[in-house]
């Protein structure tokens, strides 16, 4: 073989490595948090159910001791993930099982309910605008979505309570409030969605750690076309 | 010096000179081509447009420079054309060296005098423009020292936090909200300031850009004279949604602002009446951010939800009916 053909075919295998190693990695890196399917065979008209729990720490993974949201997936398993693809201009009913400590906020503004269908949002089965997290649980997290105007606060549990949750995904013998709540959601796009409460507890500000971390207390809604 | 010596200077000297007239001349019309199509055409489009008194002049100061630059670089674009067009070595004429440089005091006078007007021209001209129209719509700091001459400015509180910006008007009672909204024809005085670590408030159409310091009332002045949507980023990087920072606000008209802020003031009261007093900084920690338990009454309290899992470690009472496709674990 001449040697430019060997310096050439060196030259081809070497690209091809280095590509096929970033496509590993981004293959790697892009695989968890594993996308939460609410799209597929999604029959238009019918409203999204969107249920979801907070714990107060994960009790597994890399982090166990970190605060974290899950989500029921669609074939009825809990999903340690925060990016959740939803079909566009669709209703989407959302549960929350809450099953945190609260305290107050940081900023009070975040107490108050807004962007959801109705203005109100129902807490164990009070209808409620506005949360006074100075008083009682106190806030555990929101479910905020600043680009569509969401904003919803989760009032927490009472922490002298003696079956507070410790291992995710939670059940239902664990304290616990239950949320609902409904929003449209708008056209395509990938909407970011974040706890407003720094609760990253142990890190600069408490907005570290879970608060700073993709599959913790901050996502995506990666709406689509259905 | 031999005669023929001086004679090839002469020569290559009144070459030198119509090497000079011709570059002046091609750079004169080229200048006076840019400069009026700078100043008619391109002025009126350049960032960040005139939406307030700020912006219109940073809008200003682009131009100035703009007009001061395109002459030089047209000189060196023209004197890099010309070499390549008109110093080519001829085809087929043997390759000889060229004629020694030696320093030309002339020159180098009017090279370092020229360019040093220039820079320190702009110097001047861009400090002044920086600090003098009552600070240019950056920020000043808690205590500014160019103030707008009215005292009539609208106070508006931008409130940075980890990772959005609410905004809060305390002529209205302090209601926060998350969006901004100015009356147009008005001098605006925005109060910065943070929650957690440092963010930047950065109204790009407003042209104004100021740091959000925790525990600092950073202040920065414009006046609004357009109608229009503003973008509002965060341009200081403060974590993993920092670029998400962002919202949208608006110029309305001093009565459509008046009607928005009445009906703020009263739809929001009872939550203004859990916000801290106003004030021009906050200390988070100082209201207990990040949990705590208040022994108080719970308004939400619910016996079936927060009791009946206590009979044992797992719980054989669900307090809710599990459906099967919500079975945990
Ligand atoms: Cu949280
Ligand atoms: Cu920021």
């Amino acid at each position: 073989m001449p040697k430019a053909a060997r310096l050439a075919l060196a030259l081809g295998i070497f690209v091809v490595a280095v590509a096929l190693a970033v496509i590993g990695a981004m293959a790697y890196l892009r695989s968890n948090p594993p996308n939460v399917d609410y799209a597929a065979g999604h029959q238009s008209g019918q409203p999204v159910h969107l249920t979801i729990q907070t714990v107060g720490q994960i009790g597994f993974g890399a982090h166990p001791s970190w605060v974290s949201y899950l989500a029921l997936a669609p074939d009825g398993r809990w999903v340690h993930s925060t990016l959740w693809q939803l079909p566009a201009h669709t209703l989407v009913d959302v549960t929350v099982y809450e099953y945190d400590t609260g305290g107050p906020l940081r900023n009070q503004v975040f107490g108050s309910v807004s962007g959801v269908i109705g203005d109100d949002y129902v807490l164990n089965g009070k209808p409620v605008r506005l949360l006074d997290s100075n008083s009682g649980n106190g806030v555990a997290h929101t479910f905020s979505v600043p680009a569509l105007g969401i904003n919803v606060p989760l009032w927490g549990v009472p922490s002298s309570a003696k079956n507070i949750c410790a291992h995710a995904p939670c059940s239902f013998s664990s304290v616990h409030n239950v949320i609902t709540f409904s929003f449209r959601t708008p056209g395509p796009g990938q909407y970011h969605w974040q706890c407003l409460i720094p609760c990253g507890a142990g890190f600069l500000d408490g907005n570290g750690g879970p608060m700073q971390s993709i599959g913790y207390m901050g996502g995506f809604l990666k709406v689509v076309d259905a | 010096m031999t005669s023929e010596e001086t004679a090839d200077r002469i020569e290559r000297r009144r070459e030198g000179l119509s090497h000079w007239k011709w570059l002046t001349g091609v750079w004169l019309i080229l200048t006076a081509i840019i400069e009026p199509v700078i100043y008619f055409l391109i002025w009126p489009h350049l960032p960040p447009g005139n939406m307030t008194s700020s912006a219109r002049g940073a809008q200003f100061d682009m131009m100035v420079l703009t007009m001061i630059a395109a002459p030089v670089m047209v000189a060196v674009l023209a004197y890099f054309a010309y070499a390549l067009i008109v110093f080519r070595h001829p085809k087929g004429r043997p390759l000889v060296d060229g004629p020694p440089l030696r320093g030309n005091l002339r020159v180098q006078t009017a090279w370092i005098t020229i360019t040093s007007a220039i820079v320190m021209g702009a110097f001047v001209f861009g400090t002044y423009e920086l600090i003098v129209p009552a600070g240019a719509g950056g920020a000043e700091g808690p205590s500014p020292i160019w103030t707008p001459a009215s005292h009539t400015e609208l106070p508006v509180q931008v409130i940075g936090q980890q990772w959005i910006w609410t905004y809060r008007y305390p002529t209205f009672g302090g209601f926060e909200t998350t969006q901004l909204m100015l009356p147009n024809n008005t001098e605006i005085a925005f109060h910065v300031t943070s929650l957690d670590v440092i963010h930047s408030f950065w109204a790009y159409q407003l042209g104004v850009k100021a740091d959000a310091n925790p525990g600092v009332d950073d202040v920065a002045f414009t006046q609004t004279n357009q109608l229009g949507r503003i973008t509002v980023r965060c341009s200081e990087l403060c974590g993993i949604w920092h670029g998400a920072m962002y919202g949208y606000g608006e110029v309305v008209s001093p009565s459509a602002f008046e009607t928005w802020a009445k009906a703020m003031e009263r739809r929001l009261a009872p939550a203004t009446r859990l916000l801290p007093p106003f004030a021009w900084t906050y200390t988070p920690s100082a209201n207990g951010a990040g949990g705590g338990y208040y022994p108080q009454t719970d308004p939400y309290y619910d016996k079936t939800l927060y009791d009946q899992g206590r009979s044992g470690p797992e719980g054989n009472l669900p307090a809710l009916r599990v459906e099967k496709s919500q079975r945990v674990g």
